[in-house]
């Protein structure tokens, strides 16, 4: 019977997506779709969009579920085991505040946008996809927030990270980010998230954070990983599909999109600096150095990436040379600013001790002796005397990328870089070329940026003193903040593992130089 | 464009002087000093006389270092916006050219930070 034959893939992606369309009569399309023309993009024809996995909602559904019920069958298994306490060190579990009350918001701010862009696209075959990312972004925030609520338990930090999204400093560099995306239109937003960020830069997140789990003892985050692995790939084909899509349809197309590569290039790269610090200072047991990263997954992979683009005459994402230059002391900086600021963060920071300076040494030949050794030894010289030193004036950011001005020019370490513009009257100031060329092209959009120290010198965030901000953060003063050394959770982790201070410092050495 | 809206998007800036309840904001920084990891933003009031500025205001950002009381005045090398600038200590913020988000460096000369590495 013909009802009982098996359909070939095709013909079942066929029937589940082009057959599920129809052509409006009695709207507009343009009525319907309203958000698809004011970017400047012109697409001729939406089934020209192929996704290459062909993946219908029938076997979507079906794979979720199974990699669902592994999932939460090894995070049950790590939670009866007490599995937070096989981690190498304490001193991990700040990678992961950070990550998780940096990123998983960001997930589900993920699942809205491709909701909204899947709501907007005028072919079913982006439709589809992109509701299929949305649910998929969901799932990965739903299992982060099991990892949040384990991890919680044990340690500082964790306990109102959606609060905290929204109001601590730094959480402002990641929230922004999504926040740009999300308030552009559909084809930006798929550009920025899809290709920018999961196709060039996701590496650079993912392997990272992952194998630093994995060397560091973490099967809860591991598990998590694999589960989404196989979800990355599948948005990272349709971040390449989305720009091959909008490049074929319309030369016009053209230079707009290298606009937005360039831009979401830059934006991606400024968050990242924050997995920078994470990979050389924070993971107790390292996987890599950021600059040894850089050069795998951006200058070898991102150039391959994009000489295969330049037949649509696309090129490399402006400024990515001054990426390859701050590549020697990115991380350094970055750490510095935690240093400086940690009174006012969700997660500890500390000085790496002299076999961690000395793997530092080696992976940063160029810069680390010279600039920032002399930095973390008169720091620890304070330290030793009992006074552990904090910046206690709050610091000056960029208006685009919200982190602290602390970056240097791309031919100076020993000098900020300084860059600013005059917009309507009022002056603006970035960190980088790269930002400052951001807002002079959307400075209506810019000029609204919510910069954390400002909004706490105009007296809305619960006050001018660092007590009541803390508190307005949700933070709890000499638990969640300061130095890891003088910590509740390094306290209580030495209790759990019946560990002397001498003992300790031994397995963290012997981590690093395993 | 000054923003790629489907409609006409135009509102305040967020950080206009007025919101900042009779204080300007000022950036500074201290070249070659980069323990301090970035410049600081102060809100201060735009009738304050530069040299309160530099007695009262300034040792509590840059006390902590040693360098600090090294410094020798008269030989600070200033700079606002971007230009070479010889401050008045006794006239106020506002009437020497200082705008709100005005950003003023200052070079110490022979004091490079610590071990003069520029931290």
């Amino acid at each position: 019977m013909a009802a009982n034959k098996r359909l070939s893939l095709r013909e079942k992606y066929q029937k589940f997506t082009r057959d599920l369309a129809w052509e409006p009569t009695y709207q507009k399309k343009s009525d319907i779709f309203p958000q698809t023309e004011f970017e400047g993009i012109h697409i001729h024809d939406w089934d020209k969009w192929e996704d290459p996995f062909r993946l219908t909602v029938d076997a979507y559904w079906k794979y979720q579920a199974e990699k669902e019920r592994k999932l939460y069958s090894i995070i049950d298994a790590f939670s009866q085991n007490n599995g937070q306490l096989n981690v190498t060190d304490a001193r991990y579990v700040n990678a992961l505040k950070l990550f998780l009350t940096g990123v998983s918001p960001l997930e589900y701010a993920a699942h809205r946008g491709f909701a909204m862009a899947g709501r907007q696209f005028g072919g079913v075959g982006p439709q589809v996809s992109c509701q299929m990312q949305s649910i998929d972004e969901l799932r990965h925030s739903q299992t982060q927030i099991h990892t949040i609520s384990q991890y919680n338990k044990f340690f500082n930090g964790f306990h109102d990270w959606r609060h905290m999204h929204d109001r601590v400093w730094y959480l402002s560099v990641p929230k922004s980010f999504f926040d740009d995306a999300m308030s552009a239109g559909p084809f930006e937003f798929l550009t920025a998230i899809s290709f920018s960020f999961e196709y060039v830069l996701t590496n650079l997140l993912f392997m990272p954070f992952m194998s630093g789990a994995a060397y560091n003892g973490d099967m809860a985050t591991v598990t998590f990983g694999f589960s989404a692995q196989s979800d990355e790939s599948r948005h990272m084909t349709l971040g390449l599909e989305v720009i091959k899509f909008m490049l074929e349809q319309d030369e016009r197309n053209v230079p707009i999109i290298q606009k937005w590569i360039d831009k979401w290039f830059w934006r991606g790269y400024r968050l990242l600096s924050l997995v920078s610090m994470m990979m050389d200072y924070m993971l107790p047991k390292r996987v890599m150095s950021w600059k040894e990263a850089w050069e795998m997954y951006f200058e070898e992979n991102g150039g391959a990436l994009f000489e295969d683009l330049s037949r649509y005459g696309i090129r490399m994402p402006k400024y990515w040379d001054v990426s390859v230059k701050e590549k020697h002391r990115l991380s350094h900086e970055v750490w510095s600013i935690f240093y400086n600021y940690d009174h006012a963060a969700a997660f500890h920071s500390w000085l790496p001790d002299e076999s961690e300076m000395e793997w530092l040494s080696a992976k940063y030949p160029d810069t680390f002796d010279k600039y920032y050794r002399p930095r973390f030894e008169y720091w620890r010289s304070l330290q030793q005397n009992g006074e552990r030193w904090y910046n206690n004036t709050l610091p000056m950011l960029c208006q685009t990328c919200q982190i602290p001005m602390a970056f240097t020019e791309p031919d100076d370490p020993t000098q900020i870089c300084y860059r600013s513009s005059e917009y309507n009257g009022d002056r603006y100031h970035f960190c980088s070329d790269g930002c400052k060329d951001i807002f002079d092209d959307e400075p209506e959009k810019y000029v609204q940026a919510w910069l954390p120290v400002h909004q706490i010198y105009q007296g809305n965030c619960g006050g001018a003193s660092v007590p009541e901000v803390l508190e307005w953060y949700h933070l709890v003063d000499d638990q969640d903040n300061k130095e890891y050394l003088e910590s509740p959770d390094r306290a209580n982790w030495l209790r759990w593992k019946g560990l002397s201070d001498a003992e300790a410092d031994r397995e963290v050495k012997a981590a690093v130089n395993e | 464009m000054p923003v790629q809206a489907m409609y006409e998007y135009k509102y305040k800036p967020l950080d206009i002087q007025e919101n900042f309840h009779g204080n300007q904001l000022v950036y500074i920084g201290w070249e070659q000093h980069l323990m301090f990891c970035a410049p600081v933003c102060l809100p201060l009031p735009p009738d304050m006389p530069f040299g309160a500025l530099i007695k009262d205001v300034l040792p509590g950002v840059y006390g902590s270092h040693p360098d600090w009381e090294k410094v020798d005045w008269d030989q600070v090398e200033w700079k606002l916006d971007d230009n070479a600038f010889a401050p008045d200590m006794e006239a106020g913020l506002e009437d020497q050219g200082i705008r709100h988000k005005s950003v003023i460096r200052f070079r110490t000369p022979g004091l490079n930070g610590i071990e003069g590495t520029a931290t």
